[in-house]
């Protein structure tokens, strides 16, 4: 069995995830975001799947690269798929990699997928809705000092706080 | 030293090298989220039970660290600041939008990039959520027309906090620095307590 590593210091890993966020303002003049890698990989497979679908529809083509390999060239797709290999790479060297569904003590299996599944739905509609989520709003807005971000950061904080009460047999 | 910075901007790096970049970028990202704990839905739903304050460790050093360097880089004369965009303002949608987020994050107990780090180290569950993400996505895109004039409604445009309460840059970020720090006595002294009970 091999050793599992312990996590590291968050303020260390906070301050680190800083310098990266930082360097990627300095040299490509932008920061990090997850959601909208998603809505390019969903507009690429809708309008792939059934291109009239997507025709005089900017919720769909504003996420639809002019060129022939558009997931490719698109910085937030390749920045997400650098966040999967960064991630297995720390998981392997931790010995943390395992493949497991991880849910509180009190929980069932079924009971976190379905968590998972409609948790992963609503922070979807949100983060379309707000033009961005933790990543995307939080650290990238939230440094920039943007008033949307922190109204974006307090309202997502505030609310899951507030019901965090009626989830708790979920998690703890 | 010129003002050279944002390197992709000012055209002394092409948009082929800065994708190279963002798979760096988004692979060091990935590796200190996962460092930090950060594919683990357990470790940060206890975020909002008090029981392991990471995630607002974590987030408040990332986002102290890199507001400062933004802030000296332009102050030295390196980074042109008005190049780099900023996210405009929809207060309701960003409102609104941010309390339906919230209500996933706590019911998923991961968020749309550490569900891509849970689904790296193997976590079923963030593999999931990823899958719900998508679903969420194309419901929003299919039902678009119901809700756009909602979407584009109460729109400032760009504005940063400096403009909105009328104080200068440094002081907003002296503000923050400040309220980091608090934060993060609070949440050392939460934790202690979680422990000794």
């Amino acid at each position: 069995m091999a050793r599992i590593r312990p996590y590291m210091n968050p303020y260390l890993a906070g301050v680190g995830i800083g310098v990266v966020l930082l360097l990627s303002f300095l040299l490509v003049g932008r920061g990090l975001g997850a959601t909208g890698a998603y809505s390019a990989v969903l507009a690429t497979s809708v309008a792939g799947i059934a291109p009239q679908h997507v025709i005089d529809r900017p919720e769909y083509t504003a996420f639809l690269g002019d060129t022939k390999k558009p997931l490719l060239n698109d910085w937030l797709v390749i920045e997400m798929a650098g966040v999967l290999i960064g991630a297995l790479l720390s998981a392997l060297w931790a010995g943390r990699f395992k493949v497991k569904l991880e849910y509180g003590p009190q929980s069932t299996g079924a009971m976190r997928l379905l968590t998972a599944f409609s948790g992963g739905m609503l922070m979807g509609i949100g983060a379309k809705l707000a033009r961005g989520c933790t990543s995307g709003q939080g650290l990238t807005g939230g440094a920039m000092l943007s008033l949307g971000s922190w109204l974006f950061i307090v309202s997502a904080f505030g609310l899951a706080y507030l019901l965090a009460p009626l989830l708790r047999k979920q998690w703890i | 030293m010129d003002m050279i910075l944002p390197l992709l901007e000012t055209g002394i790096i092409t948009a082929g090298t800065s994708l190279w970049l963002a798979l760096l970028l988004g692979a060091a990202f990935g590796f200190l989220l996962e460092q930090g704990g950060m594919g683990n839905a357990l470790k940060i739903s206890g975020q909002f039970y008090f029981r392991d304050l990471s995630v607002l460790k974590i987030m408040f050093s990332a986002i102290v660290t890199t507001a400062l360097g933004l802030f000296w880089f332009a102050r030295v004369g390196w980074l042109n600041y008005d190049l780099i965009y900023l996210l405009p303002t929809f207060i309701w949608p960003q409102v609104i939008g941010g309390a339906i987020f919230g209500a996933g994050f706590i019911i998923g107990g991961l968020c749309p990039g550490t569900s891509c780090v849970a689904a790296a180290s193997g976590r079923i569950d963030g593999l999931v959520l990823l899958i719900g993400m998508f679903a969420g996505i194309f419901l929003f895109n299919e039902l678009f027309a119901l809700f756009a004039g909602f979407y584009h409604s109460s729109s400032l445009g760009q504005v940063a906090l400096p403009e909105f309460l009328g104080i200068s840059h440094s002081l907003v970020l002296l503000i923050l620095v400040i309220t980091a720090l608090a934060i993060f006595r609070v949440a050392e002294r939460i934790e202690q307590r979680t422990l000794q009970a």
